[in-house]
């Protein structure tokens, strides 16, 4: 998993105002910025851009390592193989399942636990925070056996302790079917990844006004009126932000997929699906078409949110 | 707040507590329970053992998860040290300069930060065999720092934004020198932030596992998470369920500890402005 934060709104002005006309002072402050910003976008370029270019152009050829001598320009051949595939639409759709599910999930549950840390009393909410962090910092193959473990068939406690539950039993078999499969991958994910979301939740409760919430109160709105017209619209960069990151991240979903199932029984992700074409299948030309459709799928994703749901980064950084 | 009232944010704490910690005190349990007993259902191992973790740490599997793990602490802190220099450079023109290719740096560590990993892997794949990065420390750092790198832009220059840089002025009209006013005035300003950095930085280099899996194929660089992930695959022991468990407490330790020590800065690097419009 990967995880990102926005830094703050812009306190200071900058050090020098800019002219009208460009001064030699600007003209050399403009020089060191570059001089000083210059190598880590060279750098984030390199490691970014010059790759998914060089996907687009293997995508384009017929080659597997195995047989590397075969090489051959095909054009969009791969494109039509990987879309007229049932194995690439079935794998976006347990994609699109997975980060539907867990992000609905984690933003109500995440919302919860912000709630509590914003009322607990200042004593405890170091305890909450820090225990609040953990799953967060666990390595995400960690928690993916931790989860395996606790619903495998023969070393887990689920199964005895659930057992009074309608439909489990001490032989229920997890990671025999899809839905279940998928259903303990979601739980891990929502584990792992529901306290960034809170945590981003809870500074966006304490941008709220609490004029505003007073004033509610003294008007006599109830606790629901209060968080449906006070609340919820003053937290909105927030819970946009909290979305945005999550959805994408969730979108990516890879490593409980390969620890839990290794894609078996249906639960392959697309990020799984380029892996296993590319790195097991050394079909370098296809896995590359399908790390190009990821690729223009997260874009669109991004996209989407940001012109669909008016998400502005810029202003959020008070740059606006 | 009446006392009822009280109980009850009390109790919704304490469930967060156990939420929290549920999962790694099973591992925790897991990796203490000696192979007869793995699979008797229970959470709790009866009759402790550290059977596990002398397994992998002097025993059988110990060379599958010794060399992962000096491979993981050296490539995190390499590719974590990286990033931080660069990222403390391009966060100080950020904050400190007025240059118009601002807003695009800042654009482009947003785009490499949702970008997919996997996407990077499949052409590094290749070009690593061909030029001899693959397999290497190098072949994994170079990757690393497009996870890294960004979230380094970000979180740095919200912390020096927050720098009354002035002060550095203040202080040469009081007589410092330059240096003096930097090093006295500006690098203490400026620590906690290159240092909260670095330990969000190093929690994601840690938690890698898609580079980890696909660029090494060897205890020469592979570090643990993908060890790990092949300890299940093709082991070499009967039931490898407590040594992975053993192996999973031991790489979650480091991160506990520096949650621990550092929560209120990581949350405050976490969250830092991003939601203040």
């Amino acid at each position: 998993m990967s995880t990102t934060t926005l830094p703050p709104a812009e306190k200071t002005q900058p050090v020098s105002a800019p002219d009208a006309k460009t001064s030699d002072r600007a003209k050399s402050e403009r020089k060191l910025g570059w001089l000083l910003a210059g190598p880590a976008l060279a750098v984030m370029l390199l490691v970014t851009a010059y790759p998914i270019a060089q996907a687009v152009y293997d995508s384009l050829f017929d080659f597997r390592l195995t047989d590397p001598d075969n090489r051959s320009f095909t054009g969009l051949s791969n494109y039509g193989v990987i879309l007229s595939d049932w194995l690439w639409w079935r794998s976006l759709l347990v994609t699109g399942f997975i980060t539907l599910v867990t992000v609905a999930v984690e933003l109500v549950l995440g919302f919860a636990l912000a709630m509590v840390m914003a009322k607990a009393l200042s004593t405890i909410r170091p305890v909450l925070r820090a225990a609040i962090l953990i799953p967060y910092a666990v390595i995400t193959v960690v928690s993916a056996f931790a989860w395996q473990f606790a619903f495998d068939i023969q070393t887990g406690f689920v199964n005895s302790w659930f057992g009074w539950l309608p439909g489990i039993s001490g032989d229920t078999d997890w990671f025999g079917g899809t839905w279940t499969s998928l259903l303990v991958i979601c739980l891990a994910e929502i584990w792992k990844t529901t306290p960034f979301i809170s945590l981003l939740l809870l500074a966006g409760l304490a941008q709220v006004p609490e004029v505003l919430q007073e004033a509610a109160k003294v008007d006599g709105a109830s606790w629901w009126q209060r968080m449906r017209k006070v609340t919820l619209p003053n937290m909105k960069a927030a819970i946009m932000v909290a979305l945005l990151f999550r959805t994408l991240d969730a979108f990516r979903v890879f490593d409980s997929i390969f620890i839990m199932t290794g894609g078996a029984n249906a639960t392959e992700s697309v990020s799984f699906l380029a892996y296993r074409q590319t790195i097991s299948r050394l079909e370098i030309g296809l896995g590359s078409a399908v790390s190009v459709l990821l690729f223009l799928a997260v874009v669109f994703i991004a996209m989407s949110f940001i012109k669909g749901f008016k998400v502005d980064l810029s202003q959020s950084r008070g740059e606006g | 707040m009446t006392s009822k009232e009280k109980t009850w944010w009390g109790v919704a704490g304490v469930a967060i507590v156990i939420y929290a910690l549920f999962p790694i005190a099973w591992i925790v349990s897991l990796s203490f329970k000696a192979p007869s007993a793995l699979n008797n259902g229970n959470f709790l191992p009866g009759a402790p053992t550290w059977e596990n973790y002398s397994l992998i740490l002097t025993g059988g599997a110990s060379d599958l998860f010794l060399p992962a793990l000096r491979n993981s602490f050296g490539i995190c802190l390499i590719a974590t040290a990286i990033s931080c220099l660069l990222a403390m450079f391009a966060a100080y023109a950020i904050a400190r300069l007025d240059f118009p290719g601002k807003k695009f740096i800042l654009g482009t560590a947003l785009a490499v930060a949702i970008f997919p990993v996997i996407s990077i892997v499949t052409p590094l794949f290749n070009l690593w065999r061909n030029i001899g990065l693959y397999d290497t420390w190098p072949g994994l750092i170079i990757p690393y720092l497009s996870l890294t790198l960004p979230i380094s832009i970000w979180t740095m220059s919200a912390f020096f934004r927050e720098i009354p840089w002035e002060m550095e002025q203040a202080a040469q009209v009081d007589g410092a020198t330059t240096w003096q006013a930097f090093r006295k005035v500006i690098v203490p300003l400026a620590a906690p932030g290159v240092f909260t950095t670095a330990i969000i930085a190093f929690f994601i280099a840690w938690n890698d596992f898609v580079y980890g899996i696909s660029l090494t194929s060897t205890e020469a660089a592979r570090p643990v998470p993908a060890a790990l992930g092949l300890f299940s695959g093709a082991s070499q022991f009967e039931d490898p369920t407590g040594a992975i468990s053993a192996a999973a407490v031991i790489v979650t330790i480091p991160v506990i500890v520096l949650v621990l020590l550092f929560q209120r800065r990581i949350v405050a690097g976490l969250t830092n402005g991003a939601v203040k419009g």
